[in-house]
């Protein structure tokens, strides 16, 4: 036997060849594994796959033809107006997911196994986001079909649609820490839901996304032109149907950063807080 | 010389140097706040073998186990788990062993293939080995049929199942199980019971905690009972028992006006105040003679009886001793579930 002190305490041996500690790519692999499976779950959960694919068909269709002409005169002229703005809310809403499949994990005891494992630590959450950002785009994709499918012309470049995308994609990257705050820190799955509701619904809805602005009495006007939802949606109305867009598109990107420097800290330590 | 081996403090060096040791932990210390859950908690459980953390709710006994599983970090103390620290080798500890924790900790949406597999190929399996592993353990707990099936549709006692065979994917040396039966019904119980005693046989050590203490007797080959985050007694089953004087005196009177009698002559004989349940009075003993005492006094003093006998103690009965008050504080639902 060695020496160590932990033998003279009548330890055994240790074993041999154990890894010391996982690898970048073993940890980007078994965030892949993890990704698949949030993906898998899909399959199995109509419910889930409704809430992201039904619903957003059904808001575009349901905006277009009851309140586009009330709104716009006419409908046509509604939907290339709100497609854009439907973009970002439907963003916004399918980041919840990420905190409540973190939040089930947790209080189904999930979480505990993986961490029990030899696995990356920041494997769990990685995989989480990486599996929204799957959802975000799945989502997208439906919205602007059907968009297109109803009339909606794109009057930008397809390089705007592009970036349009990556905004999209890279904004859902950073407001994920927001859901994963809440996903950590909510006793129950359903209280996430509650959150989505109670705090993301009036927050797009009193934004720009369904009414320009102007139409607005002015203090209100005054909050829907700082929420940040309305500045994304006037980067992505701008990205696809041309148009200024250099000051909207810097502001999301600052929002996004905001959000990111905010909410990832606070997560990383309600997280220590909860599980450690 | 009982009491001896029974109380003795792990003390550094005391045991045998050649005694290997899967887990090892000193003066283990976690507070939450202003409670604290881990009041100075040693364990030594040998390999290969099955140690029962006994307590009520509330006792500690998941704080240690979350401690050893490395999901907590303890504020005082040290372990070490297959010779490796808990605190500083946690990727090492990872890979030593599985864990089972209180609830069926399983993918509800997933199919019992894919929560094993996901298991398999998050510990580096290559797809093949970790599906041809997946099947090899649903055949073993006997779960090939509804494999394919949503776990949320399982009973609870095939979710455990599930649970029990997720954590044994890696084939791990050391498995924790925390009460892996509490809430499940006699006959799904006995069948983990008989899994674990698989496992042991092909030489996993467990560590288990069960508030059950028939589970720890059927199962552990040592016990260390704890409550309110200290270890008050450990040893084997039997040295547990005869601790508390190895034997108890169970009297019952044919009718209920004997049993202030019984109750005096009980409490005269053994020098302690007896426990009475319904019509039963019982009290520990430690000379067998009390029972021919009991036998002359009681027939003397003309009390008719429907029961007098002198048995093995229980392990509710060394709890009892051990801390003046009984050990369930579960519902009796489910004190009566095990006893069925």
């Amino acid at each position: 036997m060695t020496a160590t002190t932990i033998e003279a305490a009548g330890g055994p041996q240790q074993a041999p060849d154990l890894a010391v500690r996982v690898t970048p790519l073993e940890g980007v692999r078994q965030s892949l594994t993890l990704a698949w499976r949030s993906v898998v779950q899909v399959r199995h959960n109509p419910w889930e796959l409704g809430d992201f694919s039904i619903q957003p068909i059904m808001f575009v269709l349901l905006f277009t033809f009851m309140f586009g002409g009330a709104i716009m005169g006419d409908w046509q002229a509604y939907l290339q107006f709100m497609l854009p703005g439907m973009l970002v809310m439907n963003m916004l809403f399918v980041t919840l997911y990420v905190g409540q499949g973190l939040n089930t994990d947790i209080t189904k005891g999930v979480f505990d196994r993986l961490q029990s494992l030899p696995i990356a630590r920041w494997a769990p959450l990685a995989g989480r986001i990486l599996a929204d950002q799957v959802k975000q785009a799945w989502s997208i994709f439906l919205v602007l079909v059907v968009g297109f499918v109803l009339g909606f012309s794109l009057t930008g470049n397809v390089g705007g649609l592009l970036a349009a995308i990556a905004l999209l994609l890279g904004f859902a990257l950073c407001f994920s820490w927001v859901s994963v705050l809440v996903g950590i820190t909510a006793k129950d799955p359903e209280r996430v839901q509650i959150f989505g509701f109670t705090a993301m619904f009036p927050l797009t809805m009193v934004s720009n996304v369904f009414v320009p602005a102007a139409t607005l009495p002015g203090w209100l006007e005054a909050f829907v032109n700082v929420n940040p939802v309305s500045i994304i949606s006037d980067a992505v109305r701008g990205l696809l149907l041309g148009g200024p867009v250099a000051d909207p598109l810097l502001w999301s990107v600052v929002w996004a950063l905001a959000f990111l420097v905010v909410f990832a800290p606070l997560s990383v330590w309600a997280f220590k807080r909860r599980v450690v | 010389m009982c009491s001896g081996i029974l109380f003795v403090h792990i003390i550094p060096g005391e045991w045998s140097p050649a005694v290997d040791h899967a887990i090892w932990a000193e003066g283990l210390v976690k507070r939450f706040g202003e409670t604290t859950a881990l009041n100075g908690v040693d364990l030594a459980v040998r390999t290969g073998s099955v140690f029962g953390l006994l307590g009520p709710n509330g006792a500690g006994k998941t704080t240690a186990v979350r401690i050893l599983a490395t999901l907590l970090r303890m504020d005082e103390g040290r372990a070490t788990v297959g010779g490796y620290d808990v605190a500083t080798q946690a990727h090492q500890v990872r890979q030593l062993i599985g864990l089972t924790g209180q609830y069926a900790s399983v993918d509800e949406t997933l199919t019992g293939v894919e929560n094993l597999l996901l298991i398999g190929r998050l510990l580096g399996m290559p797809k093949r080995e970790a599906k041809a592993r997946a099947r090899e353990l649903l055949a073993d707990f006997g779960l090939t049929e509804s494999g394919g099936r949503a776990a949320k549709t399982y009973s609870g006692g095939m979710r455990r199942r599930l649970d029990l065979a997720a954590s044994l994917v890696g084939r791990p040396r050391i498995l924790y199980l925390d009460e892996p039966t509490t809430g499940l019904d006699p006959r799904a119980r006995l069948e983990l019971w008989d899994l674990l005693r698989d496992l042991v046989a092909r030489g996993v050590t467990i560590l288990l905690t069960t508030q059950y203490l028939d589970e720890a007797d059927a199962l552990a080959d040592e016990i260390a009972v704890i409550d309110h985050g200290r270890v008050i007694a450990n040893g084997t089953p039997d040295e547990l028992k005869a601790k508390t004087g190895a034997q108890t005196l169970a009297v019952r009177p044919a009718d209920g006006a004997g049993l202030p009698v019984v109750q005096r002559v009980v409490t005269e004989l053994t020098g302690m105040e007896p426990e009475v349940q319904g019509s039963l009075v019982t009290a520990p003993v430690t000379e067998p003679s009390v029972l021919s005492a009991a036998v002359r006094r009681l027939d003397k003093a003309g009390v008719l009886l429907a029961e007098l006998q002198l048995r093995s103690s229980s392990l509710d009965e060394v709890f009892l001793s051990l801390t003046g008050r009984p050990a369930e504080e579960a519902p009796a639902t489910e004190s009566e579930e095990v006893s069925a």
